[in-house]
């Protein structure tokens, strides 16, 4: 590939060219030649972008200027200016906060963000994802190439365990440990699943995995199938990601077009085959087990472990099932090595971890960056500061089974280990980033609530417990709370973590859990003098629930 | 989203053929009852009956799958559908009064269906675009960074 300094995107969607958006794209395309830049720049389409009234709308990177709306009489100035001489267009630019988000939008690369480093999202908004020779390029499927020429599947499990990397789905399990369970079971048939059913609230970084670098996924599943002995693959892609299951059905076409997936791949006999199944909106259905019934056409109700997926998953056949950034990382860990992997991050938790960043901050988005940084730093630099320059009261990570993270914590590390020491958890990579305005038991509320919708009701501490909690918390903002109430919460909480049968029942009482001990005065100013702090909560006086 | 009432028949034929094309193995179910809520709007009592009797599942079985999926109606639906996020990203950045603004103007609660048969108001759990919250989605359409000032101009694009 061409080594480019500067990348030109111009929107597509159907409003952009009906505002000339080809008529754009010509007149660049003329003034970068008529600059001599052809060689240094490079110029494509993309999809719908942004807001419509901004339309049609150029990017460039890795500077990251937006500009829009952009007619043809506007191109040779950008051209000169930004691309020329490097001079940003002010007048003619808008902010991030004018995108839809459809898209990834990636913040500049250069001199701004020192520690941003990509392995997971390397390729992501860099390549066309729809064009299996950009992946190509980029060093695509070089690393399938070694493994099936090279290696064993005995020495590729052992370099991933090497690496040390663990599963990036929130729960931090060593992933080669998982690969050397599935490759021991028993059983000529094996499967292989990629977890692609990414709802946990404020979590969408596998969304641009899979609607970025589709094929990085491929590759990673065709070397986990070689290593664990499978040659079936499902990727479950959640039914509300439509962009990001037609990128993949298409990528997976021209996989088996150029014969890297099917039959006898580069002629050693291994053959592997992807199938896509859409979800169809259930949060549960991210549990392993869930996601394995909701495949074979069940209700996605978690299945009682052992015996665990590794020995009987799909239609009781040795499953592995990998999140999408987990699944990322292979082909890097294989291209490089595992010595290269470890060395960034931390040593129990090497690699990186990409982050969505949210809430009351400056900038919101994706960063990935390598494991160990603190909360600090992602706030002042990447967040560039809370807004309007509150105060930082808590952040809530991983989504919700996630913590919520008091002020004080924030100069702890951020990895798998750090984390578990301090009582919090990383969980998926979401990071709420909140102000002093946020009530902390209106957001327990608003978080036991999705608990309460995505409850499957299959066990009853889940369904039952949750649904009390809700109640309470309800009071407790109306103002008609008990101090009762509290140790209620208390107890409910270590039911949950206790009796649950999955993974969401033991999780959705940590709100419950950190906030009475991290904030537990706000929580009693509410109860005993009637007020909420913030002012956030109705306090009306009358009770949400009753019991009689 | 089409949802014209199908004489039964039509509903039958529809089942059929899609049960034809996509085979009647059980892991086909989910992926049907897409399609039948694509094609029908919602999963009609005689769209369970039908499925049940080309894949040879229980109509028991078929209605507790098509109920348990949020993506996934055995209600008709108005003409447009839309889903308010409701998970805390969207909550923290002022989704709380954009969901008072939209309940104001549509006269609607949670789950209910307009008497024109116009809107159905639904919340929803995260939809994965919380760099933009307060999220909401109307049939296709995805809106970022709404504010309570902005919900009659957005109604206002649908007929």
């Amino acid at each position: 590939m061409k080594a480019i300094r500067s990348m030109v995107l111009v929107s597509s969607d159907p409003e952009s060219m009906e505002r000339g958006a080809l008529d754009v794209f010509s007149a660049l395309q003329q003034q970068i030649s008529a600059f001599g830049m052809d060689d240094e720049i490079s110029l494509s389409m993309i999809s719908d972008i942004g807001k419509r009234e901004f339309t049609p709308i150029v990017l460039v990177y890795p500077d990251a200027v937006i500009y829009g709306p952009v007619t043809p009489a506007d191109v040779p100035h950008i051209v000169e200016e930004h691309l020329y001489k490097g001079r940003v267009v002010e007048e003619k630019q808008i902010s991030a906060y004018d995108l839809t988000g459809r898209v990834a939008w990636l913040s500049a690369r250069k001199g701004t963000l020192p520690a941003e480093n990509r392995i997971v999202l390397k390729n992501v908004g860099l390549i066309d994802p729809e064009k299996i020779d950009d992946y190509i390029l980029n060093e695509g499927y070089e690393s399938l190439g070694k493994v099936l020429k090279e290696m064993t599947p005995a020495e590729t499990i052992a370099e991933i365990k090497d690496s040390g990397l663990r599963g990036r789905g929130g729960a931090g399990f060593p992933t080669g440990l998982k690969w050397q369970f599935v490759s021991g079971a028993k059983g000529e048939k094996k499967y292989v699943i990629c977890n692609a059913d990414e709802s946990e609230p404020g979590t969408f970084k596998d969304r641009l995995v899979l609607e970025g670098d589709p094929h990085a996924i491929i590759e990673a599943m065709t070397i986990a199938g070689y290593a664990v002995g499978a040659d079936e693959g499902y990727i479950y892609i959640r039914g509300e990601y439509a962009l990001a299951i037609s990128r993949m059905e298409k990528a997976i076409e021209q996989t088996r077009s150029y014969g890297l997936l099917g039959e006898n791949i580069f002629d050693t006999g291994f053959s592997f085959d992807l199938h896509i199944h859409a979800g169809a909106g259930a949060y549960i259905c991210g549990e392993e087990t869930a996601l394995i019934e909701s495949i074979e056409g069940n209700r996605g109700e978690p299945r009682s472990r052992p015996p665990y997926p590794t020995t009987v998953g799909l239609w009781k056949k040795p499953t592995l099932v990998n999140n999408v950034e987990t699944l990322a990382n292979i082909p890097a860990i294989i291209r490089n090595g595992a010595a290269l992997y470890k060395s960034i991050g931390t040593p129990s938790s090497p690699g990186t971890k990409v982050y969505t960043i949210l809430g009351n901050v400056n900038v919101t988005g994706l960063i990935e960056v390598p494991m160990g940084i603190t909360l600090r730093e992602v706030i002042s630099i990447y967040a560039k500061g809370m807004k309007n320059g509150a105060t930082f009261k808590l952040a809530q990570t991983g989504g919700s089974s996630g913590s919520i993270i008091p002020a004080s914590l924030q100069d702890t590390p951020m990895d798998f280990d750090s984390f578990s020491k301090a009582g919090v958890s990383l969980g998926s990579g979401a990071l709420l980033i909140c102000n002093e305005n946020v009530c902390v038991v209106d957001l327990a509320k608003v978080l036991l609530n999705f608990f309460r919708c995505e409850s499957c009701g299959k066990c009853n501490p889940c369904r039952i417990g949750i649904k009390r909690a809700y109640e309470i918390l309800s009071n407790i903002t109306e103002g008609v709370g008990t101090l009762q109430d509290l140790k209620d919460l208390q107890l409910i909480s270590d039911q949950l973590y206790n009796l649950s049968n999955c993974g969401l029942g033991q999780t959705a009482g940590s709100p419950l859990r950190d906030i009475l001990a991290h904030f537990r005065a706000e929580v009693e100013a509410h109860i005993k003098l009637k007020v909420c702090p913030t002012g956030v909560c109705p306090m009306s006086g009358r009770r949400a629930y009753q019991i009689d | 989203m089409s949802v014209e009432v199908k004489e039964r028949q039509d509903v039958r034929k529809i089942v059929r053929n899609l049960v034809q094309k996509k085979g009647h193995e059980k892991a086909e179910l989910i992926p049907i009852l897409h399609e039948i809520n694509k094609t029908l709007g919602y999963i009609s009592d005689d769209a369970i009956q039908e499925l049940s009797k080309g894949m040879n599942i229980p109509t028991s079985h078929i209605y507790s799958v098509a109920t348990f999926y949020r993506m996934l109606s055995t209600e008709p639906r108005g003409r447009h559908v839309i889903q308010f996020c409701e998970s805390a990203p969207c909550h923290v950045v002022g989704g709380r009064l954009v969901w008072q603004k939209l309940t104001q103007e549509l006269g609607l609660s949670k789950g209910e269906t307009s008497d024109d048969n116009k809107w159905t108001l639904l919340t929803t759990s995260c939809l994965g675009v919380c760099g933009v919250g307060p999220v909401m989605v109307i049939d296709n359409d995805i809106y970022g960074n709404v504010t309570p000032d902005q919900v009659p101009e957005i109604l206002s694009n649908y007929e």
